[in-house]
């Protein structure tokens, strides 16, 4: 039962074993001249020119969190979808309480103002 | 499948709960208010979230004789169940009042905390009921989630923030291990239904390790030692209503789940986990105790006497008799009472200031008797029912749990939790002597006039604390008769 695992485990340790290794062996191997290129963070080639613990807009949160929310809901109607043939009416008041309860929330946060970027 | 199949009966009390928080929520954005009536309009707010909570009180004590279970046995409503609701209802209705003047104070958003206060009721009554993991998760979630929010509610005010992240991230990391947990139980099983998961445990590695991490998260939220540490932050920071509601609420209605899930969903025999239980209760105990000591924020205080009777309750876990849970039963309707009192008393000894922390300082309440001799005999009663002095609620609470450990074979746990109780009494006596013996200087400080609602508030908890210690007997009696009937 237990055994059925082996390979998980096995898995387990060559990739512990890989991540190992390829930090070892560069820090046993490899020469080590530091300038001030070499220190900055690499960013596909770009040259950073800024910080990147920047300020961003807060509203892209709210945005996120509602695209979220909205985009759950919308992938509870596909295996609802599936199964409607045969949960029939009871699906379909289901749906309605879910939605009805969903819906209170919409017209929330539209009428509080959380659509607004400003 | 259809609608008249599902017994909705069984789930009445906590839908009506639901929809009450609905329509609270949705009169935040309907109609504008001038900024004068916002206030009678959050009071109008708490009278209609009281009238759901007694709706669904009473909902619960018609349900109290009729076990039931369904929604393809993911809910059983029975006694346990509706007593939990009761105890819940109760905090709920208390921390109402408490809020109905404080609230005010610092926020006009009334729906959205009324809403929320619903919810999280409504996720601890769905807690009590659950009887499958994934029901079980989600309830525990509507309650957490709701509660992070409350506690930081008074948002303008940086400890509140401060407690709510807090709060929110070791919640959350509870939350993670509760999902492990019903992961490797369902692996183990392939099921999520109590009743599938005690017939087909394996009883190997991967069904202990499963109860192992729902332990542990139920620990983190009944704020069990080592699991505690967000406890005195969270409680400190939280305006203080939630504080009250939440240390009655949460630790109720993860009590009563993780009695469900030891009793219903465990095939390894009781003794397994009543060592870890019975070890996590002294731990649980004696650190709450003993951190109380050195206290000097009332609020702080209570916080770790919280988690100290968290120890306590769990030994009503530990025995895992009839008697055990008819003892945590009644300890949890006498802490209700007797906590949220406290909390009461210690909201009206917080400063004005709301730029500062909003906490009760010890100092607060020097010599509070000869300034509001009422208010004072009232903390005090709260004080001697946490210590457990007769004839309180808490005392005969902690006789019934001490009589249940020692029924069941626990003698040295029981031994343990008299000598914590001592231990406990010298600061729940420090607050009496600072009321009644010290003179009152400039840091006194009470908040008057008294609002009503507040006053209200602790005449019902000083009522329930004195009754319940009265009639301790008869109540434990009837608590009995309805608890027999649950299946061992």
């Amino acid at each position: 039962m237990v055994l059925d695992y082996l390979p998980l485990l096995i898995l387990f340790i060559i990739a512990a074993g890989f991540a190992a290794i390829a930090i070892i062996l560069p820090t046993v191997l490899g020469p080590r001249n530091p300038n001030k290129m070499k220190q900055e963070p690499i960013e596909s080639g770009m040259i950073p020119f800024m910080q990147a613990w920047r300020r961003f807009p807060v509203q892209y949160y709210m945005v996120a969190m509602l695209f979220i929310i909205f985009d759950i809901e919308v992938i509870f109607f596909y295996p609802w979808a599936v199964v409607l043939g045969k949960l029939k009416l009871f699906g379909l008041i289901e749906m309605a309480i879910f939605l009805g309860i969903l819906l209170i929330g919409y017209f929330y946060v539209w009428r509080k103002g959380a659509f607004e970027w400003q | 499948m259809n609608l008249s199949s599902l017994n909705w009966n069984s789930l009445l009390p906590e839908l009506v709960i639901v929809a009450t928080s609905l329509i609270v929520l949705i009169t935040a954005v309907v109609g504008k208010v001038s900024r004068v009536d916002r206030i009678a309009r959050g009071h109008a707010l708490a009278v209609v979230t009281l009238i759901g909570l007694l709706i669904a009180a009473g909902l619960t004590i018609m349900q109290l004789s009729q076990p039931a279970s369904d929604f393809m046995g993911m809910v059983q409503s029975d006694a346990l169940s509706h007593y939990l609701n009761l105890v819940i209802l109760l905090a709920a209705a208390l921390a109402v009042l408490l809020a109905w003047d404080y609230l005010g104070r610092f926020t006009y958003s009334f729906s959205e905390f009324y809403s929320l206060l619903l919810l999280a009721v409504a996720g601890m009554m769905f807690l009590g009921k659950s009887t499958e993991l994934i029901t079980l998760f989600v309830s525990l979630e509507i309650l957490s989630i709701s509660l992070y929010i409350l506690t930081g509610f008074n948002r303008h005010q940086l400890a509140s923030a401060e407690a709510s992240l807090k709060y929110f991230l070791l919640g959350a990391f509870a939350s993670g291990f509760i999902v492990y947990g019903a992961a490797l139980l369902y692996g183990d099983t392939g099921s999520t239904w109590f009743s599938d998961i005690a017939a087909n445990a394996s009883g190997g590695f991967l069904t202990l390790a499963g109860f192992a991490l729902l332990l542990v998260g139920f620990a983190f939220k009944i704020a069990a030692v080592p699991f505690h540490m967000w406890t005195p932050d969270a409680y400190q920071g939280a305006p203080t209503p939630v504080t009250a509601f939440m240390s009655v609420g949460t630790k109720a209605a993860a009590l009563v789940a993780l009695f469900r899930v030891l009793q219903s969903a465990v095939s390894a025999p009781y003794e397994t986990w009543a060592w870890a239980l019975a070890i996590l209760s002294l731990l649980t105990m004696t650190v709450g105790n003993v951190a109380a000591l050195r206290q000097t924020s009332i609020k702080r205080l209570l916080a770790y006497s919280s988690i100290a009777q968290a120890g306590y309750m769990l030994i009503g876990l530990v025995a895992g008799t009839v008697l055990g849970l008819q003892a945590m039963l009644f300890y949890l309707f006498a802490y209700a009472f007797m906590n949220i009192g406290a909390f009461a008393c210690a909201s009206l000894l917080e400063s004005d200031d709301w730029s500062e922390l909003q906490d009760a300082s010890m100092a607060n309440a020097r010599g509070l008797f000869s300034r509001q001799p009422l208010l004072a005999t009232a903390l005090a009663i709260f004080m001697f029912s946490l210590a457990g002095i007769p004839p309180l609620a808490g005392f005969f609470g902690k006789l019934y749990l001490f009589d249940a450990a020692i029924d069941a074979g626990w003698l040295w746990l029981a031994l343990v939790a008299v000598i914590n109780s001592v231990i406990s009494a010298y600061y729940y006596m420090r607050v009496v002597v600072v009321m009644f013996m010290e003179a009152p200087d400039e840091s006194t400080r009470v908040r008057l006039p008294i609002p009503d609602s507040a006053i209200l508030a602790i005449v019902i908890a000083v009522l329930g604390a004195l009754l319940l210690g009265i009639l301790a007997g008869p109540s434990f009696a009837s608590l009995g008769q309805a608890v027999v009937a649950w299946r061992f």
